[in-house]
């Protein structure tokens, strides 16, 4: 009753509430964060002042292990990175060995390769689809996207005989070749994927919620993600058309008919319209790679670093030499270093390796495309609601595997 | 409704597939007709504004442009690269602890191109008592790879605006890329 007389008498009084900030973890265990992000947020009222992410909940000193694991040893880790497209992963890293080594694979074992990179680019995607539309509020989505993704690793458990730890990639091959029944599942999938694309955008794209929930939510805009050195989907939503399979291609993508989709609103939205759209693209790359597909080899000519057929090791004396001696030694790359990115589905992974001559890298890092894009959180949650944090997280399309490698 | 629709675009100049190919395509590193024992054109161009402070890796390996960079101009050299080379996209920074090499650290920078899509990698020696000048304000994006090369290799960073830990607790004790971390504890 006091504190009202106060108020009527000395007018609009300065609101004690208003002006008090306070801070709340947001995380490590929060569904929104996607895993185990957590944010420090600084509040006030329901606005967010300011934003720190703490990473590190994951880190399992992948790099350290790659200095002290040979160069086939380290293959099953690369699964670990982005779990949630491990294929592409494995093609990265062997894609990076090759090139230290100079080693060109042969026609069939691209293609293989470009299939098994698209089909993790479609199931990533799908993921992020599902659990963002949860995070807006729409559970619908989830129940759609993660029946495609049943099929998806159905189809992965078929091409490689694992559903999540792929390790699928040999330097200078592949573990299993592609099968018929494989391609011929693919193939009866994809018209049935194309169709599911577009009644996902009739759920979403022009959806009122979901507009007014994404629109002008969490703006990055095109010279910011330069200078942060986003990539992926995240920099092609802020106006930027720069992909990897264009701009330094490997595995001949330069001979697919895709196109780079890209917008300039740099928004959730747009960066949800982004993806959808790679979806339809990654799916025209899968046709054409499907007709590709010619029979021939999948292991390179290169008895120093692929191991010899199976049938011979038991047979012939040498053969098992130089298996013992590729499996227990592992192989000598001269000494250099290499970069060498490939396009994941968040963005650009790079896998930087020195090489001393040894059978392990003297030292391996990990350019990993989720850690470069998060940070842009520290800037852009300033000044949005706390339920904005939310989406921008889930539109960011964060893996906290590769994160915190 | 008042939906502002979104500008999707795609980029033109799609590729046909082509029919027949006259043999297998060379491996990207091979692709470009680069001698190795010559130094690369965008090196060749920093070495004529900076002189000594650069100096060209020979002989080139599988076709990545390479430069040692003295300490002392690295931050000067990132700002002409930036600002006249085309150089604008911070791919990465990463630290290698050499305790037998001629310096202690050395620093990894890669830079990328948005327009003319070429790479450059920098090295940058750092020796025992020194520190690196932080790129933050030429990349902002470089934060956190410095917090991450300080926080695993332990290279110090001069001027940085926030150099903690980032993976590792901050009460952690050492630097596990260095090469004589202990494996098991």
């Amino acid at each position: 009753m006091a504190e009202r007389q106060t108020i009527l008498e000395h007018g609009a009084a300065p609101d004690p509430i208003a002006s008090e900030t306070f801070e709340i973890n947001m995380g490590p265990q929060h569904p929104a964060t996607h895993g185990v992000l957590r944010l420090l947020l600084t509040l006030e009222g329901e606005t967010v002042r300011s934003c720190e992410p703490h990473l590190g909940y994951l880190h399992r000193g992948v790099e350290k292990i790659g200095e002290n694991k040979t160069y086939l040893q380290f293959i099953p880790y690369t699964d670990r990175l982005d779990y949630l497209a491990p294929l592409a992963a494995n093609v990265a890293y062997a894609l990076a060995v090759e090139k230290l080594l100079d080693i060109q694979v042969p026609e069939r074992c691209r293609v293989i390769r470009v299939i098994a990179s698209e089909v993790a680019r479609i199931s990533s995607h799908l993921l992020w689809l599902g659990t963002h539309a949860i995070d807006m509020g729409a559970v619908t989505m989830f129940f759609y996207t993660f029946r495609e993704r049943e099929t998806l690793y159905n189809l992965i458990e078929e091409l490689t005989g694992a559903r999540l730890t792929t390790s699928y990639t040999r330097v200078g091959g592949l573990t299993r070749d592609m099968s018929p029944e494989f391609v011929q599942a693919l193939r009866a999938w994809m018209p049935h994927f194309a169709g599911e694309l577009v009644e996902y955008g009739k759920l979403l794209t022009r959806n009122r919620i979901w507009v007014d929930r994404t629109k002008d939510v969490g703006i990055i805009t095109k010279e910011q993600a330069i200078a942060l050195g986003m990539s992926g989907p995240n920099l092609r939503a802020s106006g930027l058309p720069l992909d990897l399979r264009r701009a330094v291609p490997y595995l001949d993508y330069q001979d697919y008919d895709f196109e780079v989709p890209f917008a300039e609103d740099g928004d959730v939205y747009a960066r949800y319209m982004i993806r959808l759209e790679e979806m339809r693209q990654s799916l025209r790359i899968l046709e054409q790679a499907v007709d590709r597909l010619k029979p021939g080899p999948i292991w390179a000519d290169h008895p120093k670093v692929v191991p010899p057929i199976k049938d011979k090791v038991l047979t012939s004396m040498d053969e098992l030499i130089h298996h013992f001696m590729i499996i227990a030694e592992g192989m000598n790359p001269p000494v250099g270093e290499i970069y060498q990115a490939v396009e994941m589905p968040k963005g650009e992974l790079g896998f930087y390796i020195i090489s001393d001559g040894g059978n392990a890298a003297y030292r391996l890092h990990i350019r990993s495309p989720s850690f470069v894009n998060l940070q842009v959180l520290e800037t852009i949650c300033a000044g949005q609601m706390v339920s904005d944090v939310v989406a921008i997280i889930a539109s960011l399309d964060p893996v906290m595997g590769e994160v915190d490698r | 409704m008042l939906i502002q629709w979104l500008r999707l675009r795609r980029t033109p100049g799609v590729r046909p597939v082509p029919e027949e190919r006259p043999g297998p395509r060379p491996a990207p590193w091979r692709r470009h007709d680069h001698d190795p024992t010559q130094v690369p054109p965008r090196v060749a161009r920093l070495v004529e504004e900076f002189g000594d402070a650069v100096q060209p890796v020979l002989p080139v390996f599988r076709n990545d442009a390479t430069a040692r960079v003295a300490r002392e101009k690295i931050v000067q050299i990132c700002r002409h690269l930036r600002d006249q080379e085309g150089f604008d996209f911070p791919t990465d920074l990463c630290g290698v602890h050499t305790p037998d090499g001629e310096c202690l650290f050395e620093v990894v920078i890669h830079l990328f191109s948005t327009d003319h899509h070429e790479r450059l990698r920098l090295k940058v020696g750092i020796g025992p008592g020194e520190e690196m000048p932080t790129l933050t304000g030429v990349w902002a994006g470089m934060n956190w790879h410095e917090r991450e090369t300080y926080d695993l290799v332990g290279v110090p960073f001069h001027g940085h605006p926030n150099l903690k830990r980032i993976l590792l607790p901050d009460d952690f004790d050492g630097h596990p890329l260095q090469k004589d971390f202990p494996l098991k504890g």
